[in-house]
C-alpha cells in the first residue's frame, strides 16, 4: 500500500481516537467527581437509536449518560460565538488554535502499539522522539499566553502570565526527570524506550527510577494545567483566567485541549515508565490479534492514568502561585538532578541492565 | 505588618472525637515549625512600573455575594485594597420604622441569610429586653436550639465555601449535603427552608412537631462523621495548610480595634463568646467550650469553625435531653397572638388578636441594645421606642460589616490567591453587611 495513504489512515485514526477519548474522559470526569462528591452526575442522555413519533427516543446507555459528549459538543457549537469588542481579534482567534494543535500534534511521536500488519504503530518514528514531544507540548502555552493577552482584560491577562511562568518552571523539571531513563535506554527514540522495556523490566520497576517518576507525574500535572496546579485558569481567583472572555467553540477548544494534554501526559508516562504497549504474558510480536491487543493495552493504561488525574483534581486544593514556583525551582529541580546522579551511579555500579 | 512569633496553635478541645483531629493538626504544625515569613522587601525597580487596579467583584466567584474589592496590584501582590460595599443595601433599618415589631421578623431573615433563625432570635430578644418580657423555659430552649442549628448550617457553608475558594471543590458538596438535612429539619419546624421567620415577640410561631426531636437526634448522631471526613480531607492536607497558615494574620489587638467578632475574633486568640460572657437564653444550662486560635491566621479561623460545629452538636444534644415541657409562648396575649380557637370563641382574645395584628405589641418608650453571638459574630439590635407597636429607630449592628472593615489592613502585601483564602476564612455575608 502507498505509504502516504498508510500514514493518512494512521493520522486520521489517532486524531479520531484521541478526540473520542477526550470527549468521553470529560464524561468520566463528571461521573467520577459526582461519585466523589456524593452526587449522581449526568445520567439522562443516552445514544439515541430511534426517535419515536411523539418525540421520545429509544436510547442506550442513558443511565451512564453515554450521549452526553454529543450533546455537549452540540451545545458548544451552537452557542453564540461572542467576541468582545475590546479584544485583538487575530490573536484572540489564534489562541485556541495554538492550544489545540500542539495537543494533537504531539501524538505523532508517541508509539501507541507495536506493529499491525507489519506497519509500526507510530506516525513518525523520529530519532529525537522525546525532544519532539516536549518541543511540541511546550508550544501549547503560547495559546494560553496569546489568549490571555489578546483578551485585553485583566483576569485573562493574569492567567496568561501565570501560564507562561508555570510552564517555564515545570518544563525544566519535566525534561530533567526523564534524562535518567534515556541514560539507561541509550536512545531518545520512544519506540526504543518501549522495546528496551519489553526486553527488561518496565522502567518504573527499578528503584532509582522512582524519584524521576514522581517528579514526572507532578510536573505533568503542572504542565497540563490540571488541579492542583490549574493556576492559569483558577476559577475562584481569576474567574476563569485566560479563557474568561471566550465562549462557544473557542472555549470548547481550550477545554478539550486541557483533556487532550492530560491524555498526552498519561500516554508519555505509560511509554516512559510503564512499558508502553507491553504487558507481561502477552506476546511481544504476532499477528493482527496481538497487534490490536497491544493497542488496547496501551489505551487501557492511558485511561487508567487519566483517571488518576481526575481523582487528584477532585481531592486536593489548589496551590498558590509562589508555592508552585518554589516547589518547581527549589524542590523538584534539585531532586531531578539528584535523580540523574543516582541513575548514573546505578549504571556505573552495574545495577542497571543496559 | 507585624507577624507574631511562631507558636503551637492551641485549640481548646474537650471531646475525645475531636481531640485526635486537632492533635493531628497541631502535630503537623509542630513537625513543620512555622517560620513567619517576612513580607517581601520592596524590590529596587529600575524600570518605572505601573500598578494595576483590579476590580474583584461585585460579581466574582469568591466574593460571596456582592462584595467588591478594588485591589491595587504590583504583579500579583496586593499593595492596597479598598472594599466597596452597598450593593445589597435594601434600607432595612428604615423599613423597620414603618413596620410593627412582628412584621420586621421576616426582614431579619435577610440579614445573614445563611443563619436566618439566629437572626430572628437575636431580634426578638432585643425587643423583649426593651419590653422586659420573659419567655417560658421551653421557648428559651427552642430558641437556643434554633440558634445552634443555624450556627452549624452557617459554618458548614463557611467551611465549604472556604474549601471551594481554595480549589477543594469536594468539601463544599459534602457540607452541602449535611446542610440539606438541616434544612429539612428547619422546614419541618418552621414551614420554610430559608426564610424561616420563626420567632415572634414573646415566643415562637409554633411548637415542635411530633417526632422532630428524634429526627434532630439522628442528625446529631450522624453529622459529626461528616466533620471528621472533612477533617481528613482538608485539615491535615499539606496544600491546604500551606495556603492558610500565616496567611491573613490578624493579631489580637488589631482584631479588637476593628471590632471583629465571632469566630474571626476567637481565631485571633480572644476568648470572647457572648454565650459565655453575657449568657442569654438558657446558655447557662449547657456545657460547652469556646475554641480559640492562637496565631490568628486563616487556618486558625478554619479550625475554630470546625470546633464550634462540634460544640454546637454538644449543646444541641444537651438541649434535646433537657428540653422542658410547658407552654411555648409568654402568657401575655397583649403581645403574642392568642390561640386560634379562643379567638374564634371569646371576645377578649378576639380584641387582643386584632390589636396585635394591626398595631403590634405595645412596647414602652425607651431604648435597648441587645447583641447575640451569631454564626458570623455579634449581631446587635438597638431599638428605640416611643411607645406603640412600631420602633422609632432600629439600628442593626451586622458582624460582617465590622469584620470586613479589617480587609484593607489584612490584604496588603498578600497575593491574589491569598485574598481569596482570607475572604473565605472570614466567612462574611453581604446581606447583613449592607443591610
Amino acid at each position: 500500500m502507498d505509504p502516504i495513504l498508510i500514514h493518512l489512515i494512521k493520522i486520521v485514526g489517532v486524531v479520531g481516537v484521541l478526540l473520542f477519548i477526550c470527549a468521553y474522559i470529560v464524561l468520566a470526569e463528571r461521573r467520577i467527581c459526582a461519585f466523589i462528591q456524593d452526587r449522581l452526575g449526568p445520567n439522562r442522555v443516552g445514544i439515541p437509536l430511534w426517535i419515536r413519533k411523539d418525540g421520545s427516543a429509544i436510547q442506550i446507555g442513558a443511565r451512564w449518560a453515554l450521549g452526553q459528549p454529543i450533546i455537549d459538543a452540540l451545545k458548544a457549537i451552537f452557542k453564540e460565538d461572542f467576541v468582545p469588542g475590546h479584544v485583538n481579534k487575530f490573536y484572540f482567534w489564534l489562541g485556541p488554535m495554538l492550544v489545540m494543535a500542539p495537543a494533537l500534534m504531539v501524538w505523532a511521536a508517541i508509539p501507541f502499539g507495536s506493529t499491525l500488519c507489519g506497519v509500526p504503530m507510530i506516525i513518525a518514528d523520529v530519532n529525537v522522539g522525546i525532544l519532539l514531544v516536549f518541543a511540541l507540548a511546550s508550544l501549547g502555552v503560547y495559546g494560553i499566553v496569546l489568549g490571555g493577552w489578546a483578551s485585553n482584560s485583566k483576569y485573562p491577562f493574569l492567567g496568561g502570565i501565570r501560564g507562561s511562568a508555570q510552564l517555564i518552571s515545570y518544563e525544566l523539571c519535566l525534561g530533567l526527570s526523564v534524562i535518567p531513563l534515556f541514560m539507561q535506554v541509550g536512545s531518545l527514540r520512544l519506540t526504543e524506550v518501549v522495546r528496551w522495556q519489553t526486553e527488561h523490566l518496565w522502567l518504573v520497576c527499578y528503584p532509582w527510577n522512582w524519584l524521576p517518576a514522581i517528579i514526572y507525574v507532578a510536573s505533568s500535572f503542572a504542565e497540563t494545567n490540571r488541579a492542583p496546579f490549574d493556576l492559569p485558569e483558577a476559577e475562584q481567583e481569576l474567574a476563569g483566567g485566560y479563557n474568561t472572555e471566550y465562549s462557544s467553540m473557542k472555549f470548547a477548544m481550550f477545554f478539550l485541549a486541557e483533556y487532550a494534554n492530560m491524555i498526552t501526559a498519561s500516554a508519555l508516562m505509560v511509554v516512559l515508565f510503564l512499558g508502553g504497549w507491553h504487558l507481561p504474558f502477552v506476546p511481544v510480536s504476532g499477528g493482527i490479534a496481538v497487534g490490536v491487543a497491544h493497542i488496547c493495552i496501551f489505551l487501557a493504561k492511558v485511561c487508567a492514568l487519566a483517571l488518576v488525574f481526575i481523582w487528584v483534581r477532585w481531592t486536593v486544593p489548589r496551590v498558590r502561585y509562589d508555592q508552585l514556583m518554589g516547589l518547581g525551582w527549589k524542590v523538584f529541580l534539585p531532586l531531578a538532578l539528584a535523580g540523574v546522579l543516582i541513575t548514573g551511579l546505578a549504571i556505573v555500579a552495574g545495577w542497571s541492565p543496559s | 505588618m507585624s507577624i507574631p512569633q511562631p507558636k503551637v496553635a492551641k485549640v481548646i478541645v474537650k471531646t475525645p472525637a475531636t481531640r485526635a483531629a486537632v492533635a493531628r493538626a497541631v502535630a503537623a504544625r509542630v513537625a513543620a515549625p512555622r517560620v513567619a515569613e517576612a513580607p517581601p522587601p520592596a524590590p529596587e525597580l529600575e524600570l518605572p512600573c505601573e500598578k494595576m487596579v483590579l476590580n474583584m467583584g461585585p460579581s466574582h466567584p469568591s466574593t460571596h455575594g456582592v462584595l467588591r474589592i478594588a485591589l491595587e496590584l504590583d504583579g500579583e501582590i496586593v499593595t492596597a485594597a479598598r472594599p466597596e460595599i452597598g450593593y445589597l443595601h435594601r434600607g432595612g433599618e428604615k423599613i423597620a420604622e414603618n413596620l410593627t415589631y412582628n412584621q420586621f421578623v421576616p426582614y431579619t431573615d435577610r440579614l445573614d441569610y445563611l443563619a436566618p433563625l439566629a437572626n430572628n432570635v437575636a431580634y426578638v430578644l432585643a425587643v423583649e429586653k426593651l419590653m422586659g418580657l420573659a419567655v417560658p423555659p421551653r421557648c428559651q430552649y427552642l430558641r437556643a436550639m434554633c440558634c445552634e442549628m443555624a450556627r452549624i448550617s452557617s459554618h458548614l457553608m463557611g467551611i465549604g465555601a472556604m474549601g471551594l475558594d481554595l480549589g477543594a471543590l469536594t468539601v463544599f458538596l459534602w457540607t452541602f449535603t449535611e446542610r440539606e438535612r438541616l434544612y429539612a429539619l428547619f422546614e419541618k419546624l418552621t414551614g420554610a427552608r430559608l426564610t424561616n421567620s420563626f420567632t415572634r415577640i414573646g415566643g415562637v410561631a409554633r411548637d415542635i412537631p411530633d417526632g422532630w426531636i428524634a429526627e434532630l437526634r439522628q442528625f446529631l448522631d450522624t453529622f459529626p462523621k461528616t466533620i471528621d471526613e472533612v477533617d481528613k480531607l482538608l485539615t491535615g492536607n499539606r496544600i491546604f495548610m500551606d495556603r492558610n497558615r500565616d496567611v491573613g494574620v490578624l493579631p489580637k489587638d488589631v482584631a479588637i480595634d476593628y471590632g471583629v467578632t465571632g469566630p474571626n475574633l476567637r481565631g485571633s486568640g480572644v476568648k470572647y463568646d457572648l454565650r459565655k460572657a453575657h449568657p442569654y437564653l438558657c446558655y447557662k444550662d449547657f456545657e460547652f467550650d469556646v475554641p480559640v486560635g492562637e496565631v490568628g491566621d486563616c487556618y486558625d479561623r478554619y479550625l475554630v469553625r470546625m470546633e464550634e460545629m462540634r460544640q454546637s452538636v454538644r449543646i444541641l444534644k444537651q438541649a434535646c435531653d433537657k428540653l422542658p415541657g410547658g407552654p411555648v409562648n409568654a402568657p401575655d396575649f397583649k403581645t403574642i397572638l392568642p390561640p386560634k380557637e379562643k379567638v374564634l370563641t371569646r371576645m377578649e382574645e378576639l380584641i387582643h388578636q386584632f390589636m396585635v395584628v394591626t398595631e403590634g405589641p405595645n412596647v414602652p418608650p425607651g431604648e435597648a441594645f441587645f447583641s447575640a453571638e451569631n454564626a458570623k459574630g455579634e449581631l446587635g439590635f438597638y431599638v428605640i421606642s416611643r411607645g406603640g407597636g412600631v420602633p422609632w429607630r432600629l439600628k442593626i449592628r451586622g458582624p460582617s460589616f465590622c469584620n470586613l472593615s479589617v480587609l484593607p489592613y489584612l490584604l496588603k502585601g498578600h497575593l491574589i490567591a491569598d485574598v481569596v483564602a482570607i475572604l473565605g476564612s472570614f466567612d462574611f455575608v453581604m446581606g447583613e453587611c449592607d443591610r
